[in-house]
């Protein structure tokens, strides 16, 4: 194990013994390479680039290659995007090269949606630019023109004007305008009526208008209300991106978190191989600073572990011989060997982001609501505009032309359509960046409406126990004896107490035909005798409750036949940091409630611990079951904690479900949230988010109807100037926007926001 | 008046100048990532 310990924490032999050829081979080819023609480019992760003269370093090495054309170095993200021509130089050569210099690359198998991202990122920012530095130059004309009755202008030079703010402001309309044709044309064509149909018909109007009366030399021009129509509307667009790439970026990161290679240890010696190539069973080797390629548990060695990727905390875990390794946590101390247990989509990671993706590709209830509304608003606005044109024509048709287009341009369907699901997508991603997973988005409004929470004590308000004493000896068997009896039966069982007898296993005690009766106990043949440990109904096999005469703390009790051998107690502690969460959750106004199984003393001790009033102890999973219905008949909003493994039933039954998880059950949890850390803290951060968003979405929505309520009868009317009507359109689906943004800035303002998790995990490193 | 040909004309070239210049650093990647370097200063220079 030193040797190779030493053989890998050289970073030259890790180097000179790997085979880079593997990436010449087809399939690497196909999986990591992009192919333009006879332009091929890759985007590696790249090891050791910590400042601006690496990535120069870099650059300079890499061009000095034959065929390569591009090098773009990112310092911030660590990667390292590389062009080349095909035939002239081989993908190994260019990977070999960077490892010789001293920055090993891993090839990004994933990065197809972020670089997606990016190039939307930029040319949405050069149409915002566009139509910015025009809206400036037309505004400078449209002055000119204005004034041009005060200051007795040459009709001439008016015209020159004219059709010099037609030339500025073709590329604002043809190139930042473009989205939302093309979006309004992808409508028509999908036979509905987008909230682009409107703005791109106002647009195209006003524009036609404008040209053929510059073109005629007479008549209204229009160019300034245009340009600044599309200005604006391009910066609402711009932020509602922002939400949405956001909220992608948290799952991008996790993505990317895995690496791409690792290092398996084979007849005692050491290859790298692609983590693709990796097996349940094989055996792999971590080094320092070195993520882990797939869940397992370590098979040799103790370290810490970074998990806040995971988790949101910036405390690492230590993890010793067999404990539980998930792939993408960082190894932050000792050199260990992992056995692989689960790898590429079965590990926890891709659950996770399976369901990060999935909740963010459901669109809430809400938003469908919202769109629909939009849709039927939108539908209702065209007809209304052909209504009001023709009454203007006969009215007065000099004035027809200027009141149809205000009346296009003032109403907003954004605030339905664009603000509800940046909203939440704001609130997704900030909770997925604090280790709080939302696998249903309508958990969010759900969560925000919540007046009742209800816990589950045992593994939730208590962490798992780590060490079990006997507490009283009522048969004739030894002490040793009854802890060995009773760590056979729990063996396997995931009661978040069968940790506590772990350590008196004793290999010669072997227990048969297990059986787990949840929220009771377990039973178990031994040496042909049946044992039962649990509460001491269970334990009895009689229905008989507590029986005063007996110790009441004790938290287990062993028996056979009706024979009691002995009660044991565990050391629970309290999950960190408990104490300052209630005291959160309770200044967010919320009746708090523990549902236990456990026996009345212990869980009045943990709720006179933590200040909680109302408790239930002895309860069955079918009792929690029939409680949280009871209080869900008076008052629907019941958030219910649990454990996700215990009480699933309970979980599901519950408005709002959230589950702790720390280990390997969280892909297949049903809860609707779920927190990855280690304590509770993440939980009224939740609320107040989910709040805070349930309250932008609803003043969003009241917003947009008082608006367009005013705005519309006064357009119809003829009160407002197409230019007026451009300006508070587009102002007021900025508003919406920045609104639900707002969701992202109070998260930051949060106390204790592990936001910064990765960047401080790097610096304990 | 004629002074305005003159400004208009300049006016327009310094619009394709500066659209010019922040096309370019858009695509250097300039605005990729607006955090990072200012955290970047803290981590350490390991090599």
């Amino acid at each position: 194990m030193n040797a190779i310990a030493q053989d890998l924490s050289s970073s030259r032999t890790r180097i000179s013994g790997f085979d880079w050829s593997m990436y010449d081979r087809p399939e690497a080819d196909r999986v990591y390479v992009r192919h333009e023609g006879e332009q091929r480019a890759i985007q590696l992760m790249v090891e050791g680039i910590r400042c601006g003269g690496c990535a120069g370093s870099i650059e300079r090495n890499m061009r000095s290659m034959p065929g390569v054309q591009a090098v773009q170095v990112t310092v911030a993200t660590g990667r390292v995007e590389l062009g080349w021509t095909a035939g002239q130089v081989r993908l190994s050569e260019l990977l070999e090269r960077l490892a010789k210099i001293g920055f090993v690359p891993h090839p990004l198998g994933s990065v197809a949606a972020h670089e997606t991202g990016v190039r939307e990122r930029r040319t949405a920012l050069k149409r915002l630019l566009v139509a910015g530095v025009g809206m400036a130059q037309v505004m400078m004309f449209a002055f000119a023109l204005y004034a041009k009755a005060d200051f007795d202008m040459d009709p001439a030079i008016a015209g020159l004007l004219r059709w010099i703010s037609l030339v500025t402001l073709a590329p604002v309309v043809g190139y930042s305008g473009w989205p939302f044709f093309l979006s309004a044309w992808r409508n028509l064509q999908d036979r509905r009526v987008g909230m682009d149909v409107p703005v791109s018909l106002a647009i195209l109007l006003a524009f036609g208008a404008s040209l053929w009366n510059t073109w005629r030399g007479t008549g209204t021009v229009y160019y300034d209300s245009v340009a600044m129509f599309i200005f604006f509307l391009s910066i609402a667009r711009f932020v509602e991106m922002g939400a949405r790439h956001q909220a992608a970026s948290v799952s991008e990161a996790l993505t990317l978190l895995v690496p791409a290679e690792a290092t398996r240890i084979r007849d005692g010696r050491t290859e790298r191989v692609a983590v693709a190539a990796l097996r349940p069973g094989d055996r792999v080797f971590v080094a320092k600073g070195e993520a882990v390629p797939a869940d397992g548990r370590v098979a040799l060695g103790s370290t810490q572990f970074d998990e806040s990727l995971l988790t949101g905390e910036g405390a690492p875990v230590v993890r010793a011989v067999g404990g539980n390794v998930i792939a993408g946590t960082v190894n932050l101390d000792q050199p260990v060997e992992v056995v692989i247990g689960a790898i590429g989509a079965d590990t926890v990671l891709a659950g996770i982001v399976r369901l990060l993706e999935h909740a963010r590709g459901t669109r809430p209830r809400i938003a469908l609501a919202a769109d629909r509304a939009a849709r039927w608003f939108v539908a209702g606005i065209l007809a209304a505009a052909i209504a009001i044109a023709g009454v203007w024509l006969v009215v007065d048709p000099s004035r027809a032309f200027a009141v149809t287009l205000a009346m296009l341009v003032v109403t907003c369907p954004c605030a339905l359509a664009l603000a509800t699901p940046a909203a939440i997508a704001a609130s997704i991603g900030t909770l997925g960046r604090w280790g709080i997973l939302v696998t249903r988005p309508d958990a969010i409004e759900a969560l925000a409406r919540a007046q009742r929470i209800v816990f589950d004590k045992t593994g939730t308000l208590t962490a798992g126990a780590s060490s079990a004493a006997i507490t009283t000896l009522c048969g004739d068997a030894s002490a040793e004896r009854c802890l060995a009896i009773a760590a056979a039966l729990e063996r396997g069982s995931r009661h978040p107490l069968a940790a506590a007898f772990r350590s008196f296993e004793d290999r010669a005690v072997v227990a048969t035909e297990l059986r787990e009766v949840e929220g009771a106990g377990v039973h178990g043949i031994i040496d042909g005798t049946l044992y039962r440990l649990g509460r001491l109904d269970f334990a009895l096999g009689t229905a008989t409750a507590d029986d005063p005469a007996r110790d009441a703390t004790a938290r287990a009790w062993l028996a056979t036949g009706d024979q009691l051998l002995a009660s044991f107690d565990t050391d629970e502690r309290l999950r960190a940091g408990s104490r300052e969460v209630f005291g959160e959750l309770r200044a967010l106004g919320l009746e708090i409630e523990i549902a236990s199984g456990d026996s009345a003393e212990r869980v009045g001790q943990v709720a006179r611990a933590l200040g909680i009033e109302h408790y239930a102890s002895r309860l069955s999973p079918a009792d929690k079951l029939a409680h949280v219905r009871s209080i869900q008949r008076q008052n629907p909003g019941v958030i219910m904690v649990g454990d996700g493994v215990n009480d699933a039933p309970v979980l599901a039954a519950a408005g709002v479900s959230i589950a702790l998880q720390s280990g390997t059950a969280l892909a297949q949890s049903s809860a609707d949230l779920i927190l990855f850390g280690a304590s509770l803290e993440a939980l009224p951060r939740a609320i107040a988010v989910a709040r805070r968003s349930h309250r932008v979405i609803r003043q969003n929505l009241i917003w947009a109807a008082i608006y367009n309520a005013i705005a519309i009868p006064l357009a119809a009317f003829g009160w407002i100037a197409p230019w007026l009507a451009a300006l508070g359109m587009s102002l007021s689906s900025i508003v919406v926007v920045l609104n639900a943004r707002r969701i992202v800035r109070l998260a930051r303002r949060l106390p204790d926001a592990p936001a910064a998790a990765p960047q401080r995990a790097e610096l304990l490193a | 008046m004629s002074i305005l040909f003159v400004l208009i004309a300049l006016g327009l070239l310094l619009m394709g100048i500066a659209v010019w210049a922040f096309f370019w650093a858009v695509d250097k990647g300039q605005f990729d990532d607006l955090d990072g370097p200012a955290s970047s200063i803290l981590d350490d220079h390991e090599t």
